[in-house]
């Protein structure tokens, strides 16, 4: 535990503390990057755009050594990945233009067949005569071990990049995301836009490929974004929440693995942001599932009260054991079930309204006032006193409920 | 073509074809139904499957590590429905979420535990080990009918011909409702079709054959199998019918050339060693697409935008 709050408080290494924040700002670009897929419900071409960087990176791994380099700086990695990531996003975007088949279909294709492509010319750099141990297998799954300070350096430094793009072109971003056409009609550039957002995530993807890995990038780019979405209506808010929940995966994620032995950096981080996935799902107020649960159970409360009241004011019997235990929790029936004193008036109070409601109805035809009418609503939320007095005269003087009649 | 092809090629051929064929024919329904990445889902979930059957179990063996893939797809099948209606989130984004999680979990367990000592990795997983399902005991073509030659064929080729031939036969049997559900959902309804049943059905077939292939083939032919021939079956034909036999001659065409080109293509630029033949089944499965996606004589939508029509 305490390697964890020493790797929380950058204590455990110059260069452990440098993955910590790499990882922290790539956490907050792909977080803020992917919200703009995810809004616009684009979420899985970033799946396409990972998995098409492997052939770029062997490409380039055998292009550097045949120029004599070492093949292994991570900058000529990151290019050759860049420039293949771009080369499958322009065709997942042909075949979806171009073709009957539909994105997904084009996604799937993509990323499977790249991959495949990486995988021979994997096979082919292991058998080149060099002989080094090129170690590109570390891509798929990230490996932060080992990583050298001038790597650590291009990650921050990508990372916080991106990080700046996001911040520069948030308005217009947003703007496209939320509703595209509108967007256009106010003279924003779409197709620019657009641009800008599949760059931004390409970005993310390469800086990502050392740290979290080509199959699990994509995990950083959904789960903060989707995360984000329980905590608040707002697209702007959407955006900095999950660029926070992104960059705090990032960075725990990293001082838990720098803490733990055998504990890959990718995976660790991609369950950190699952976690706080899991929580949100649970526990936001609002779209949580356990405050949705608490406000269905109050509904339904209402529901059973107002109906029990109705049956108690025209007496009949109640034999629903929900709305009795309803009745009887609010003091409004006798455990024999027969109204008490607050319970008739309040079941002559819902009768009435019930009946208000019905002359309403007939005299405002429109779904302003009628449409509104549920059962449940209080009339008086609905009509002015003025009105309701008018609706009163015509109803007669009230009636009392139960035995007094 | 003599012993040697027999001895090491043709099983591995013969799996990797069925492999396809079985990945591919639930493939057609899946890119029909906006559900082609349920196949990419499905292999990324099948690694903490078998991980976790394996420490359960403590063998590597074949029945626990498939009811372990079974199971986990069927476990993510339900968590991204879950996902989905709890949290109201778009089909794609449940999805994304739901495999990246277990499949890190995958990875991370496969970390801690102590499997040095047996052949269990991420790399075996993805890219199979195709090239290694020889037939020892063939020496030729005749070992054909020879029962003590057959009785030695890798385990892998009747387990995957069995799977293939079930869902050759469910697809036989359900083809009539299937078809319906899948081009009008509204319309089967009505007829009294159990849609949403057959929905599952249809992800359950997809994720039997998934982990039958993985088995033998590791899983990028089979994301690549689920997608690629269909898809290009696709712009062949307008029929349904047509569309999947297309589908299957892509298919033992990707299987059949990937393996060759894998296993003898280096030799024909002087190189001695071969490439991964999983990696070259889904690179010909994709040239296969590319071909039809530029050829294919029903490449576009009926009603296209104008662009595209006046400048094809």
């Amino acid at each position: 535990m305490s390697e964890f709050i020493e790797a929380l408080l950058l204590q455990s290494g110059y260069n452990a503390a440098l993955v910590g924040i790499g990882a922290a700002l790539l956490g907050i670009a792909a977080g803020a990057g992917g919200t703009f897929m995810f809004l616009r419900k684009r979420a899985l071409v970033s799946e396409a755009v990972a998995h098409a960087t492997l052939p770029g990176i062997g490409i380039a791994f055998i292009v550097m050594v045949a120029f004599g380099g070492d093949g292994r700086s991570l900058f000529g990695l990151m290019l050759g990945s860049a420039v293949a990531a771009a080369i499958g996003l322009f065709i997942v975007e042909w075949i979806g233009r171009r073709t009957r088949l539909a994105e997904d279909t084009a996604i799937g294709a993509v990323l499977s067949v790249a991959f495949g492509i990486g995988v021979v010319i994997l096979t082919v750099i292991q058998t080149m005569s060099s002989g080094r141990q090129a170690g590109l297998e570390d891509f798929l799954l990230g490996s932060t071990a080992g990583m050298l300070l001038q790597d650590a350096i291009i990650i921050g430094v990508g990372g916080a990049l991106a990080v700046a793009v996001v911040f520069l072109l948030r308005r217009p971003m947003t703007l496209v995301a939320f509703d595209a056409e509108y967007a256009a009609s106010s003279g924003t550039n779409v197709r620019l836009v657009d641009f800008a957002m599949m760059g931004l995530v390409m970005a993310v993807t390469v800086v990502g490929l050392k740290v979290v890995g080509l199959i699990l990038i994509v995990a950083l780019l959904i789960i903060p974004p989707v995360t984000a979405r329980f905590w608040t209506e707002r697209t702007d808010s959407v955006l900095w929440i999950a660029g926070a929940i992104g960059g705090a995966s990032g960075y725990v994620g990293a001082a838990i693995s720098a803490s733990m032995p055998d504990a890959p950096t990718g995976p660790i981080i991609v369950l950190v942001s699952f976690a706080l996935f899991a929580a949100s799902l649970f526990f936001a107020p609002n779209r949580g599932v356990v405050a949705a649960a608490f406000r269905a159970r109050r509904f339904q409360v209402r529901v059973h009260r107002r109906q029990g009241l109705l049956a108690l004011a025209r007496g009949e019997a109640i034999h629903d054991p929900f709305t009795i235990r309803v009745l009887r929790r609010e003091g409004l029936i006798r455990p024999d079930r027969v109204a008490t004193e607050p319970g008739r008036a309040q079941a002559a109070k819902a009768l009435r309204d019930e009946k208000r409601w019905e002359i309403a109805r007939g005299v405002y035809q429109d779904d302003s006032v009628s449409g509104r009418y549920d059962g449940l609503t209080p009339i008086e939320t609905v009509l002015t006193q003025d009105e309701i007095a008018e609706i009163d005269r015509r109803i007669g003087p009230p009636v009392a409920v139960g035995g007094a009649a | 073509m003599g012993a040697e092809f027999v001895q090491l090629s043709l099983t591995p051929i013969l799996i990797g074809t069925l492999a396809a064929i079985a990945c591919a024919l639930p493939g057609n329904f899946l890119i029909l139904r906006r559900q082609a990445l349920v196949g990419d889902a499905i292999s990324h979930v099948v690694l903490p499957g078998i991980v976790v059957a394996f420490l359960l179990t403590g063998v590597i063996a074949t029945w626990p590590m498939m009811l372990g893939a079974a199971g986990a797809a069927i476990v993510a099948v339900i968590l991204i429905e879950a996902v989905r209606r709890l949290g109201r989130i778009e089909p794609g984004a449940a999805m994304g979420v739901i495999f990246t999680a277990m499949f890190a979990a995958g990875v991370l367990i496969l970390e801690q535990s102590d499997t040095s000592s047996v052949h269990i990795d991420v790399e075996h997983a993805l890219y199979g080990n195709l090239e290694s399902l020889i037939w020892f005991a063939a020496d030729g073509w005749q070992s054909l009918t020879d029962a003590a030659a057959l009785a030695d064929l890798p385990p892998e080729l009747p387990r995957i011909a069995a799977v293939t031939a079930l869902i050759v036969v469910l697809m036989i049997v359900f083809w009539r409702p299937l078809k319906l559900s899948t081009f009008d959902e509204g319309y089967a309804a009505t007829l009294g079709i159990p849609v949403s049943v057959l929905g599952f059905g249809l992800v359950i077939v997809a994720a039997v054959a998934a982990v039958a292939a993985f088995d033998a083939v590791g899983s990028i032919i089979v994301i690549a199998m689920f997608i690629c021939p269909p898809a290009a079956a696709r712009m062949m034909t307008n029929r349904l019918e047509r569309q999947v036999l297309w589908s299957v001659v892509f298919a033992a065409i990707s299987a059949i050339l990937g393996y060759v080109f894998a296993g003898y293509g280096p030799g024909w630029f002087g190189s001695d060693n071969a490439v991964s033949a999983a990696g070259m089944i889904a690179t010909v499965s994709g040239v296969i697409l590319a071909l039809a996606a530029l050829f294919g004589p029903h490449r576009s939508r009926i009603g296209a935008p104008r662009e595209a029509a006046i400048k094809s």
